[in-house]
């Protein structure tokens, strides 16, 4: 069985047209059928954090979602973050600012995450940032520049 | 991941009846569905999408108790200012379950439907055999790495532990499972393994959750969850226990007192010998450890999970000494 379903999504403030299988996460949607690549595959099971994106606002896993489930919302990836101009989003600048990766492979999802953690209000003391944050894992264990860099990015926002 | 055919249902009675056909599984947050699908545990044939469904995910809260619509969010439920206040267990469970992202996806009811993390369970290409994947094909985890699995609660068919904790509270508190019109006790919706462990959930096809209620009380109002696991945060329970307490107009007598444990039962554990043996008793450390030891009564370790049959009762033990303690 083989059937295919037509899905419009909205990405980044932009529509999309597309055929794909039923069984196809939001997460394969984005990398192989729209070629947006920013959202990461580590664990496709739920464990890393790598593949989050934000669905109405919310920080989700892409790759626990289906994509035609994601039909009717609106979607934002690392792509959507910055300025049309190019100017990054606070997050990336703590993020850059911080050293806050090595690889860079958790990266678009730590990014990803703290902007909703921030926006949740869960980034108020360093043990709230590391709690809130528990959901991406860095595989090499860039964790104390991570925490810096949504501590910065949380107290800029407040201020 | 198998292909599978996709409906949405735009009402509820359309997703009973699409979910009554042979094959069709309910998706609401997807967590536990589109995950087992990747492992091949589970195969649907048709995956019925009820995650845009309206009016199924409000929150209610008033002197009764609460009703909390199946399509809630664990996070909205764990971040509501009354069930924060009313059934602080409640919302401290929801808040030490998963990741913050697992959290805004997962919702109430699909929470109920969570299937075990048993790693045979979950690896059918290494391990063929397990009795609730495919009754009667024996048991991988009896006799293997049984760390994680089950203390109470097992039978000589299952030892899977239930991984949950949301439910851990809603039993100590007596909540009602809302299947539409039929309504049953949320321990009663939990089965045990016995010999039919592919049989979980008291719900047959075409019934659909749609609300969980928990009734008001003075030592829901009055709890607190504590969870013990390998690693601080985003991990399975070794052991966990939901409490709340109740005194006396003495401020130390026990009036009312509930306790469950998770992570160490096939099921969500109400721990009534605990209760029971402290009601009408003074909060006293010594007697509080004691009747804790009640907790594990009739326990079976299978080898590398002895160590839970020590640690509950230490569990239960603290969270009562600490909500009872905290005036
Ligand atoms: S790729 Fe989605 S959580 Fe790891
Ligand atoms: S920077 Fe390499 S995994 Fe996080």
């Amino acid at each position: 069985m083989t059937s295919r379903t037509s899905i419009h999504l909205t990405i980044n403030g932009h529509d999309h047209e597309l055929e794909v299988e039923p069984r196809v996460t939001l997460l394969d949607a984005l990398r192989d059928h729209l070629g947006l690549t920013g959202t990461k595959k580590g664990c496709d099971q739920g464990q890393c954090g790598a593949c989050t994106v934000h669905v109405d606002g919310q920080r989700v896993l892409a790759c626990l979602t289906l994509a035609a489930q994601a039909q009717g919302r609106s979607i934002t990836t690392i792509e959507g973050l910055a300025e049309q101009d190019g100017t990054l989003h606070a997050v990336q600048a703590a993020f850059l600012e911080q050293d806050a990766f090595q690889c860079g492979y958790c990266t678009p999802g730590q990014i990803m995450s703290a902007v909703a953690c921030i926006r949740e209000g869960h980034a108020g003391s360093d043990d709230e940032i590391r709690e809130y944050m528990a959901g991406n894992l860095c595989r090499c264990g860039a964790y104390p520049h991570i925490v810096a860099a949504v501590r910065q990015a949380a107290m800029e926002a407040a201020s | 991941m198998r292909d599978f055919s996709y409906l949405r249902a735009d009402t509820a009675d359309a997703a009973r009846q699409a979910g009554a056909l042979p094959g069709a599984m309910l998706l609401a947050g997807g967590t536990t569905l589109i995950d087992l699908a990747k492992c091949g545990v589970a195969e649907p044939e048709t995956v019925v999408d009820i995650s845009h469904l309206k009016g199924l995910d409000g929150i209610s809260v008033d002197g009764a108790g609460a009703t909390i619509g199946a399509l809630a969010k664990m996070s909205h439920v764990a971040d509501h200012a009354d069930i924060k206040s009313r059934f602080p267990a409640v919302s401290e469970a929801l808040w030490q379950a998963a990741s913050a992202q697992l959290r805004n996806m997962a919702t109430i009811g699909g929470n109920l439907m969570q299937r075990t993390r048993c790693p045979y369970f979950r690896d059918p290409a290494n391990f063929p055999a397990c009795n609730k994947r495919s009754p009667g094909s024996g048991c991988s985890a009896i006799g293997g790495v049984t760390r994680g699995h089950a203390v109470l609660g097992t039978s000589e068919a299952c030892i899977a532990t239930y991984p949950g904790d949301l439910t851990v509270a809603l039993v100590a508190f007596d909540a009602t499972v809302h299947l539409g019109e039929r309504q049953l006790a949320v321990d009663d919706f939990f089965l045990l393994p016995g010999a039919t462990p592919e049989r979980e959930h008291a719900i047959e096809p075409g019934e659909m959750i749609t609300a969980i209620s928990i009734p008001a009380s003075a030592a829901a109002r009055r709890s607190t969850y504590l969870k013990v696991r390998d690693r601080q945060s985003y991990e399975f329970a070794a052991a966990s226990a939901a409490v709340g307490i109740e005194f006396e107009a003495d401020g130390r007598t026990i009036r009312d007192l509930r306790v469950a444990l998770g992570g160490v039962a096939t099921k969500p554990w109400r721990a009534r010998a605990v209760e029971e043996a402290l009601k009408g008793k003074l909060l006293e450390p010594d007697a509080v450890r004691r009747a804790s030891l009640l907790a594990v009564e009739g326990a079976v370790d299978h080898g590398a999970n002895h160590y839970k049959i020590e640690l509950a009762p230490r569990v239960v033990a603290r969270a009562i000494l600490k909500i009872g303690e905290t005036a």
